[in-house]
């Protein structure tokens, strides 16, 4: 039995998320202490560049090298601030931490102000999730009260503060750049990199954006070391990874796996294997930006580099699972639609691009595309793909590429033969009447929304194609199984 | 300095040079659609949003695509720019660009003269890959001066640039998101309801339809053909310099005569220049400015010809109000004296008489309809149009202006001195001030007329002119922007200048949003500055106080500068408007 290893939810349900003191009785505070007192800036840089850690928002970048970037720029003022704009559907990562142990993120944006040479902390959250803001806010107080925050620290003449910025709930405010632009009071857009926030972010000065679960990590690398910390998870990766499990599994929820877990192992030790027995079909992770992993891939060690190499992401953790029931174009479709409304509208390959990918992918679905289509939506995804601004537009028809990747079979049945395998896109969908089923009960008939079904009581009924919406009410009232859905 | 490879020549240029200022140093092409430098007000738009200059980058053994117009270069970068994916790459871009914009080319005010439309022409697009739902918005045609239809709006972002960066407005911001992300006003308020003050630098720097003015051809030529009215028309100074562009004339000199000639074939009953009440601003300019200086108050004096500016004041600087000139902008006085002196001398009532004024601007549609400039119903000046529907009417009525002989203004108001036609360029209103305010101080004769230390596309430039003695200290300044610092000087008490000269406008009127479309090439407007200084030279007269008809114009009516009558037809005041 695969067992979960907890680093970043070390605390959450196992201490009072309101009590500084049970914090500090969990080893709180100890790596901060540790940090002001017996190490320099560089030093505990080194330690978290040595450790291997890479960003747990979704891009990987090591944590230590961002670390080392801005604390290398001269400034007056720098700033770190902590990303808590959860945004990917079914995503609760960061939530469960933030509310769940407050003191753990407050603790390590401290650390990480010492290190760059920043006495200021901003954690930019959303405003949907106003209890991990109340325990943000008491957290923030408690600690000021105890000296962990604020002037002199412990009397160590370091300073740091921390405010919270609230989020209005827009998805592309996640993506570094425009979360800057959104704490400056402006449009949530992210601007053109280089140059890097490291060197010129909030209001001009050096940043660092790291997100909550990166920040959930620091402490216990600091205390027990480098090493410690390399011992789990993989070579490239080291360390957990917090998912959110959802879709068709048995148990949703949390985990926090060492990296290297395999997606097996995942679903079927801890998710307790796929609902009602169905069979199990595929796999999303990285969000809507992410993209499908398959039965083909399913012993594939879950870390950065794997996912990508097969084609989707790490991502933040969503991780949505899929069985025979679900139609992969549908489902792409669904994702894209996410994208549209999360579009910032700067750039066109994102504006208007996944517009019209997902036009394209709606003729599929409603039977109205032509044989050609399949290499223009592959062109376009190129285009979305290396012509976007930011990585919200870079990774956005990643569910389309991924899925035309595994799935190119049901792609090529909805377009040429106008089917779904999985019954999902109701506009291919045809409902008959067996006549040799049928004994003219007259049910169907008069339930039918659109009265497309027309026979004569006690003899066969026949369902008008041309009106027929496809609803599906006839078939539920139907008592002798007498209509078929093909 | 830094060396990179484009297209396998190697090149070395500076280090905060963009991949685009380093191909465009090897003669290396790349299109570019929402990018724009505007390279004499050291002004860059570069939000690297419309993807149209994507590029192959190679570094360190990776290769990614980049945006040419916003990527810094780094040493040892190899780009490639036509490659067959890259081509389309930004073929496919366009194409969407070209999805979600509406296909009335053949009726749009901007045809021909759309960025968007040519780089489809360079590209060959013959046909349209991509349909499917547009981004509509109602048009709003709320406002006297700008038309905004949205559906034509590309996302280019130049217009917010020119509103919020350069001048300082901030009236426009991206609004809604994804798909239907346009720019407007914020909760997409009607222009005519912000504190917009309708300088039209958005107008100038719109790549597409999506900003343009509002036309007023249709009610002039209306005019024209109505046998009750006498219909006389005001050419403004930038007009003659801008005109001979949208006529493919390439001598460097102003197209003055072939305008003049051109609106007579158009139909006007009298053709007149607003320079001839520059003149006339400048006697009651100089006079204010005399009184004030004696009297050592109300100073700085501001000139108060721009409308655009005007605007500005009375939205973002409420509490100054009291210091600019309460002389009319030329353009009123020119309706002001039109109505009633010229009216009375050819013995005509004012409401046969119609006044047009051809203006490099689109704030002088909004002044010219401002309620204080209308007096029983009948407005001092009836219609505005801009160069660039000077040209149209030109061009409707089959007349190439670029071939007809040159023609002289009627008179009694049409003469003008030297001093009138620097009106339309920045610093120009002050020197012309400072010709005529020096020997009014001084009466000694001023030999040098020109006080070449205001002239320039800077935005902000000072000096401090000797008045025999007195010293005056002066500023310039061009771009609503630089006029804020300088306002902001003045709140505070920083500021010490007897005169200042301010223009919406970054250069002047010579830039008006009203003036044929640059796309970007400031050299057009160093040009326009030239011819506008040349003109100047060839005039004998070049003291606004020393035109003939100007003089017989207060002994036969105004009496003095100054006076009760020159008051009540030249003068006007301002009004706080409370931010909306």
């Amino acid at each position: 039995m695969i067992k979960q290893v907890r680093i970043a939810l070390r605390n959450c349900g196992r201490i009072n998320p309101e009590s500084i003191e049970e914090y500090i009785n969990a080893r709180g505070y100890e790596a901060l202490i540790l940090s002001l007192f017996e190490k320099k800036p560089e030093d505990v840089i080194k330690i978290i560049t040595d450790s291997g850690l890479r960003g747990r928002g979704g891009g990987g970048f090591p944590t230590g090298l961002k670390w080392a970037a801005a604390a290398k720029e001269k400034s007056d003022e720098k700033f770190v601030i902590c990303n808590a704009d959860e945004g990917d559907p079914g995503a609760f990562m960061d939530r469960a931490v933030l509310e769940g142990d407050p003191f753990s993120v407050l603790e390590a944006m401290t650390i990480a102000g010492y290190c760059i040479g920043a006495n200021k902390g901003i954690i930019y959250i959303r405003a949907e999730y106003p209890l991990a803001i109340e325990r943000l806010k008491f957290a923030i107080e408690k600690a000021e009260e105890y000296g962990f925050l604020g002037k002199n620290i412990l009397g160590s003449n370091f300073s740091f503060d921390i405010e919270l910025k609230y989020g209005a709930g827009a998805f592309v405010c996640g993506e570094e750049t425009a979360l800057i632009k959104s704490i400056e009071g402006k449009r949530g857009e992210p601007v053109v990199k280089p140059p890097y926030p490291a060197q010129k972010g909030l209001w001009g000065k050096p940043t660092i954006v790291n997100n909550v679960e990166t920040f959930a990590n620091i402490c216990p690398i600091i205390i027990n070391g480098p090493e410690w910390f390399r011992k789990i998870g993989t070579q490239k990766s080291p360390g957990t990874k917090v998912f959110a499990l959802a879709g068709k599994i048995n148990k949703v929820g949390l985990i926090e796996i060492p990296m290297g877990t395999t997606l097996r192992e995942v679903i079927y030790e801890i998710g307790g294997g796929i609902k009602n027995n169905k069979e199990f079909k595929a796999v999303q992770t990285g969000g809507p930006s992410g993209g499908c992993i398959t039965k083909e891939n399913i012993d594939t060690p879950i870390d950065y580099d794997n996912l990508l190499a097969i084609g989707s992401m790490m991502g933040s953790g969503g991780m949505i699972v899929m069985d025979e029931d679900d139609c992969m174009v549908n489902f792409a479709k669904f994702f894209l639609e996410f994208i549209i409304d999360e579009s910032c509208g700067k750039c066109t390959p994102c504006r208007v691009g996944n517009k019209r990918l997902h036009e394209l992918l709606e003729q599929i679905t409603t039977g109205k595309a032509e044989d050609n289509i399949i290499p223009r939506i592959e062109m376009l995804c190129n285009t979305i793909k290396k012509a976007s601004l930011c990585g919200l537009g870079q990774t956005s028809p990643n569910p389309v590429l991924s899925t035309l990747r595994y799935f190119r079979d049901e792609y090529e049945e909805h377009i040429k033969d106008k089917k779904c395998r999985s019954r999902v896109c109701k506009s291919l969908l045809r409902y008959q009447i067996v006549p040799e089923k049928c004994n003219g009960c007259t049910r169907c008939a008069r339930n039918c929304p659109v009265q497309c079904i027309s026979g004569k009581p006690k003899e066969p009924h026949v369902i008008n194609q041309d009106e027929c919406i496809k609803c599906g009410v006839c078939y539920t009232h139907c008592k002798f199984d007498a209509i078929i859905v093909s | 300095m830094a060396r990179v490879t484009i297209n396998d020549i190697s090149v070395e240029v500076f280090k905060d040079s963009t991949i685009l200022d380093a191909a465009r140093e090897v003669d290396v092409y790349i299109p570019t659609l929402c990018h724009l430098d505007l390279e004499s007000f050291n002004i860059e738009h570069r939000t690297g949003s419309c993807r149209v200059c994507m590029v192959e980058v190679e570094q360190n053994g990776k290769s990614r695509m980049m945006p040419a117009c916003c990527t810094p270069i780094q040493e040892g970068m190899i780009i490639r720019t036509n490659t067959p994916e890259i081509i389309q790459i930004r073929r496919i871009v366009l194409e969407l660009l070209l999805s979600d914009h509406p296909f009335d080319c053949l009726v749009c005010s901007k045809s021909l003269d759309c960025e968007l439309q040519a780089l489809a022409k360079q590209f060959g697009i013959e046909h349209l890959t991509y349909k499917g739902e547009m981004s509509l918005y109602p048009p709003d045609l709320s406002s006297r001066a700008i038309n905004r239809n949205l559906d034509k709006c590309i996302m280019c972002r130049r217009c917010e640039t020119a509103c919020n960066d350069i001048q300082t407005v901030k009236v426009l911001t991206g609004y809604k998101r994804g798909f239907m992300s346009v720019v407007a006003p914020a909760e997409m308020k009607p222009l005519n309801d912000t504190n917009c003050v309708f300088c039209g630098q958005c107008v100038n720097v719109c790549p597409t339809g999506a900003l343009t003015e509002i036309n007023y051809i249709k009610k002039v030529w209306q005019a024209i053909n109505d046998p009750t009215k006498k219909v006389i028309v005001q050419t403004a100074p930038a007009v003659r310099v801008g005109i001979g562009e949208e006529f493919n004339l390439t001598e460097e000199e102003a197209a003055t005569g072939k305008l003049v000639a051109g609106l007579r074939r158009l139909g006007f009953d009298a053709v007149f220049d607003t320079n001839f009440t520059a003149d006339l601003t400048i006697l009651e300019e100089a006079h204010e400015l005399v009184e004030r200086l004696k009297k050592k108050e109300n100073l700085p004096l501001l000139t108060s010809c721009c409308p655009g500016w005007v605007n500005f004041l009375e939205y973002q600087f409420p509490d100054l109000i009291h210091i600019p000139s309460t002389c009319k902008s030329p353009q009123q006085m020119f309706g002001a004296v039109a109505k009633t002196y010229y009216a009375e001398k050819i013995g005509i009532k004012p409401e046969n008489l119609i006044v047009v004024s051809i203006m490099p601007c689109l704030a002088k549609k909004y002044e010219a309809a401002r309620p204080e400039f209308i007096k029983n119903g009948i407005p001092d000046v009836d219609y505005v149009l801009t160069t660039r529907e000077l040209a149209k009417m030109f061009k409707e009525a089959g007349i190439n202006i670029g071939k007809l002989k040159d023609e002289d203004y009627d008179n009694p108001l049409g003469e003008s001195t030297g001093a009138g036609v620097i009106f339309g360029v920045s610093g120009g209103v002050l020197e012309a001030a400072l010709r005529t305010a020096y020997e009014v101080v001084t009466k000694k004769e001023l030999k040098n007329v020109n006080f070449t230390e205001v002239r320039g596309l800077e935005g902000i430039k000072e000096a401090t002119i000797d008045l025999d003695g007195t010293e005056l200290r002066v500023a310039v300044t061009s771009g609503l922007g630089n006029a804020r610092k300088i306002l902001e000087k003045i709140r505070k008490g920083e500021a010490n200048y007897h005169a200042i000269e301010i223009m919406a406008c970054p250069g002047g009127c010579i830039n008006g949003g009203g003036q044929p479309y640059i796309h970007g090439d400031t050299s057009l407007l160093e040009k326009r500055l030239k011819m506008i200084y040349t003109e100047d030279e060839k005039k004998k007269i070049r003291k606004s106080h020393e035109n003939p008809y100007i003089q017989k114009l207060y002994k036969e009516f105004l009496g003095e500068p100054g006076s009760h009558k020159a008051h009540e037809i030249l003068h006007t005041h301002y009004y706080k408007k409370c931010e909306k």
